[in-house]
């Protein structure tokens, strides 16, 4: 088991080095630093204005080892990052890392209770369909998840908003404040529009495995041994369905921490969201790149977390 | 060459290769009793996603002069669409609700009172012609998108499935490199290095399709190429080439077409928050969603611009969802239930 | 011998469009104690959805109706397809328990089989753990499982084919059943271990007294095996006697063409016969024998209506208007 976590882990840090050399093609070479410093000056900038530029923000270094084995940014861009030391915005000289530092706490208040709820009323809502199957309720319940997963997240958050701030008159439709008293107010409304928007595709899903499973030879053996419909579902459909619910469902926790790119923009909360989209908007490509990375860090140790407790759950692949 | 004349090849070429399909599943018996099926199952989602691409493919068809051009305006110079044609000097001031005769902010006569059906923006462009162009981009963002992804999906996935070996651990390797950057990060950060525009988001689209797609196939190669018949035909000394053509491919187009169609939806939902980010397509429906955000706090509210464009948007995804549904039960033959 | 089921005018059925699709219709059969009635047929031709039928297990959206299911339990007779949900469940597993073909997929892949066994002790009697367990131990070493405490601990995929289907002999009998019903129990299983299996069922029918309605296609299985025969059809029962009666003696053409198909039976060198043509599908049975379009001795009125019972000779009858004839001519 151990020796399966370690290899899974090297296989991981090797992505992860991929994942970089992907960013540095696309970040270095594709649009180049003359293009970067074009973008954030304008148009209208001279060369003298645009090298000054590059100098400032270290983008005048050359681009591959071979060219200056000392100094170049091949090089800079694999140690700062995988040191986690993530530089300085392109746009106003921030430090990055304490930018982040700083939106981890507002994303995980908005995102964790979010998963929480997500997961819990998805699962009750997809046994419930799924003890249901083959009848109108069932039928009911898969129309009205495809029709959920039509629309845009964009609507949820503009009807959201729309019908609190303007018909309803209540609390303000947007902002943040982790005084621990008045939080729950400003993160109600991105957490019910968050779970609306995702509930119809989880349960949909969830409700094909579980259906899938209460198919299965050894559901009928449970109920030719008198089991009840219940004890079946919670004893052995659930149990069974929980494992390919597991891969989906764990991977998507290391997405807490870097937050939900609309909901945070949105509703204004300065979380990890915010900061992307911000960076998106001000073509802080520095900003962006270190998003990126750490999204990608995080899907992998997400990858690796989903094996090891497959593994775990499913007593067919626990590996030695 | 010209960007009509481009459109105008394109149209032909896509209605040849709607034609050659048409051929091909009239001859293959299974994939005709499939598209039987799922037209006796999903007649009227499949009716609407022929009439989003019939409008699709009217706003494509375009030429530079004719009918309804005023000579003295810029439209007689500029290349123009049948749909576009529909709508000639239609283009009024500002604002106007739907079917009204005057401006919305003001109540300056219209130039054409009573005929916007579902009023003009800001610019005083006709809302309805608006949302129908609209059709137009959510299919080029799928369709240009699959033209990228299921040939590279098919052949990387296939590649890697059916000989694996180094080829596969190279292939692999790129694909979870790919795959482990979250779908709407890899797609801002492709975006933002190629800079924005249409080909840019198709391409960025088609990159992030083409990693999840390539998996299933390759997953699914993996298993046809331990399957009996691919085993036997080996055993004939069928050439490894053929087998992959003949055996293999065949036996996985059901689950391109079922990952393509469920997957289309998704495309077209990323544009939408693409959109809203500034780094969308033009003209695409996520556009007027994002301008209109604004137009919801006016007093009074103008809520058609908005409304058009996000009906428009529900009603082709709810129709692609179902027939990508349907089509997953027809196909897929993990659901087919034996009976005792 | 005392009578515990008895089923008549069994009919299982699927909605098709706006009518019905009965793959079982009409069967008749009861089972005494002690006793082993085999129920034999190709597949397809609804032997199975009859033993479902009978356990109410009838995938969904199918429907089982009889004019009697009438089930002699140890407090009392009940009619299987009128009792409340809750009491029958009681039914299943205590009183009626049932097998399946495939050992490989009929247990729960992710729990040990040791309280999968449990489990079914534990539905029905009011014991501890402990109790379940020592009980389920001494059920494992009955059913023939080397090493029971460590088998005990094991996931089914750890253990063969043999051994998973000896578990779900265990628990089947966990509460001593009046009736088995075991669905081609050794139809997965290699030669040697059909033997073993059948030899298992034998003795643990003779120590427990179980009633048991063994489900097969397998003719060799049923000379093993059967007190009583009943040759299935086209969701119909065509021919039922004793063991010896039916397969030295068939009767019905299909019967005497299933025998003929036996290798057992043929002569080296010479083809196998085999009985022209294939099994309909359910939509396209005559409302007759629905044997007519593949009988060797088809007559005009066979599609027409469903033949009566001919009684061949004490408990041994048969459904063929062909068979009526000639007795009636001699």
């Amino acid at each position: 088991m151990l020796a399966y976590v370690i290899r899974r882990l090297a296989y991981g840090a090797l992505v992860v080095l991929g994942v970089l050399l992907f960013l540095f093609v696309l970040f270095f070479t594709v649009a180049t630093p003359d293009d970067i410093a074009r973008r954030a000056l304008g148009d209208k900038a001279t060369p003298e204005m645009i090298d000054t530029w590059k100098a400032n923000h270290g983008y005048d270094r050359p681009l591959w080892p071979w060219q200056d084995p000392s100094d170049n940014l091949l090089v800079s861009h694999y140690t700062s990052l995988l040191g986690f030391d993530f530089g300085r915005s392109d746009v106003d000289d921030a430090p990055i890392g304490q930018r982040i530092r700083e939106g981890m706490g507002p994303s995980l208040a908005l995102t964790v209770p979010m998963f929480v709820i997500g997961l819990g009323l998805g699962l009750l809502l997809s046994l419930f369909v799924a003890f249901f199957r083959e009848t109108y309720i069932d039928r009911a319940g898969v129309f009205l998840c495809v029709l959920g997963m039509s629309v845009s997240i964009l609507l949820y958050i503009i009807g959201a908003q729309v019908l609190i701030a303007q018909l309803l008159r209540w609390y303000p439709i947007s902002g943040f404040d982790p005084d621990p008293d008045v939080v729950a107010r400003f993160l109600i409304l991105p957490i019910v529009v968050g779970v609306v928007s995702s509930v119809g595709s989880d349960v949909r899903f969830y409700r094909t495995v579980f259906v899938e499973e209460s198919s299965r030879d050894y559901v009928r053996t449970a109920r030719a041994k008198g089991a009840g419909e219940l004890r079946v579902m919670a004893q052995h459909v659930l149990r069974n369905g929980m494992i390919p619910i597991l891969t989906r469902v764990v991977l998507a926790i290391p997405f807490l921490f870097t937050g939900s790119l609309l909901l945070e923009s949105f509703f204004g909360i300065p979380g990890l969201g915010s900061i992307t989209v911000d960076a998106i908007r001000g073509n802080d490509f520095a900003t962006l790149r270190v998003m990126v990375y750490i999204g990608a860090l995080l899907f992998v140790l997400g990858q690796v977390l989903t094996d090891v407790s497959y593994s775990l759950a499913d007593p067919r692949v626990r590996l030695e | 060459m010209e960007a009509h004349v481009f459109s105008n090849l394109a149209v032909v070429v896509l209605l040849a290769l709607g034609a050659a399909t048409v051929v091909f599943v009239r001859r293959n018996r299974l994939w005709s009793e499939a598209l039987a099926e799922l037209w006796r199952r999903r007649r009227f989602s499949v009716l609407v996603v022929g009439l989003y691409v019939l409008i699709a493919l009217l706003d494509s068809i375009a030429w530079v002069g004719g009918t309804g051009a005023n000579g003295a305006s810029i439209e007689a110079f500029e290349a123009r669409s049948v749909i576009d044609r529909l709508f000639a000097g239609t283009r009024e001031s500002s604002y106007s609700a739907p079917l009204a005769d005057h401006a919305f902010y003001g109540g300056k006569p219209l130039e054409a009172p009573g005929t916007h059906l579902l009023g003009t923006d800001i610019l005083g462009r006709d809302v309805l012609h608006r949302t129908l162009k609209g059709a137009r981009v959510a299919l080029l963002i799928g369709g240009v998108t699959t033209l990228i992804a299921i040939p590279l999906a098919l052949l990387f996935g296939v590649t890697a499935g059916y000989f694996g070996g180094r080829l596969d651990d190279a292939v692999f390797f790129v694909m979870s490199t790919l795959a482990s950057i979250p779908g709407l990060l890899l797609l801002i950060a492709l975006i933002m290095a190629l800079g924005k525009g249409t080909w840019q988001v198709c391409l960025a689209l088609g990159v992030t399709g083409w990693v999840g797609l390539s998996r299933v196939v390759r997953g699914e190669t993996l298993k046809l190429r331990e399957l009996d018949y691919v085993q036997a035909a080996r055993a004939l000394g069928v050439s490894e080439l053929r087998i992959v053509v003949r055996h293999v491919i065949p036996n996985l187009m059901h689950l391109v077409i079922i990952t393509f169609v469920l997957m289309f939806s998704g495309l077209v939902l990323s544009e939408a928050i693409l959109a809203w980010l500034g780094i969308g397509v033009d003209g695409s429906w996520g556009q007027m969603i994002d301008q209109a955000r604004d137009e919801l706090s006016r007093v009074p509210v103008v809520w058609w611009n908005l409304t058009a464009a996000a009906a428009a948007l529900f009603g082709l995804l709810l129709a692609v969802n179902f027939v990508g549904d349907a089509l997953r039960d027809i196909l897929d033959p993990r659901t087919l239930r034996e009976d005792g | 011998m005392t009578r515990v089921l008895t089923v008549e005018g069994l009919t299982t059925s699927f909605p098709d469009g706006k009518d019905r699709l009965r793959v079982v219709d009409g069967v008749d059969l009861h089972l005494d104690t002690g006793e082993t009635l085999a129920l034999v047929g190709e597949s397809g031709c609804g032997k199975s959805m009859t033993a479902l039928s009978i356990m109410r297990l009838v995938p969904r959206p199918g429907r089982a109706d009889a004019r009697v299911a009438r089930f002699e339990s140890a407090d009392g007779t009940k009619e299987l397809l009128d009792l409340p949900v809750p009491a029958m469940r009681r039914v299943r597993g205590a009183g009626i328990s049932m097998i399946f073909q495939e050992p490989m997929t009929s247990l729960n892949p992710v729990a040990r089989v040791g309280r999968q066994v449990v489990e079914a002790i534990r539905l029905h009697e009011k014991v501890s753990a402990a109790g379940a367990r020592d009980r389920t131990l001494e059920l494992f070493r009955l059913a023939g499982i080397p090493d029971p405490a460590a088998r005990f601990e094991a996931y089914p995929h750890q253990l063969s084919g043999g051994l998973k289907q000896r578990v779900m002999i265990a628990m089947a009998l966990c509460t001593r059943p009046q009736v088995l019903i075991a669905d081609e129990p050794t139809t997965a299983l290699d030669v040697t271990i059909q033997a073993q299996i059948l030899e298992l069922l034998r003795d643990l029918q003779r120590e427990l007294g179980t009633a048991i309605l063994l489900i097969t296609h397998d003719l060799g299985v049923v000379n093993e095996l059967a007190d009583r025969v009943a040759v299935m059809y086209g969701g119909r029962i065509v021919e039922q006697g004793g063991r010896e009666d039916v397969l030295a003696r068939p009767t019905h053409p299909y019967t005497e063409g299933l025998l003929r198909s036996m290798p057992a039976r043929s002569q080296p060198g010479e083809p196998l016969p085999e009985i022209a043509g294939v099994v309909p599908p359910p939509h396209t049975w005559p409302p007759g024998c629905r044997f007519a379009s593949r009988c060797p001795r088809v007559l005009d009125p066979c599609a027409g209506a469903p033949p009566d019972w001919v009684t061949v000779r004490p408990g041994h009858t048969v459904a063929c208007l062909a068979v009526a004839q000639d007795r009636v001519a001699s």
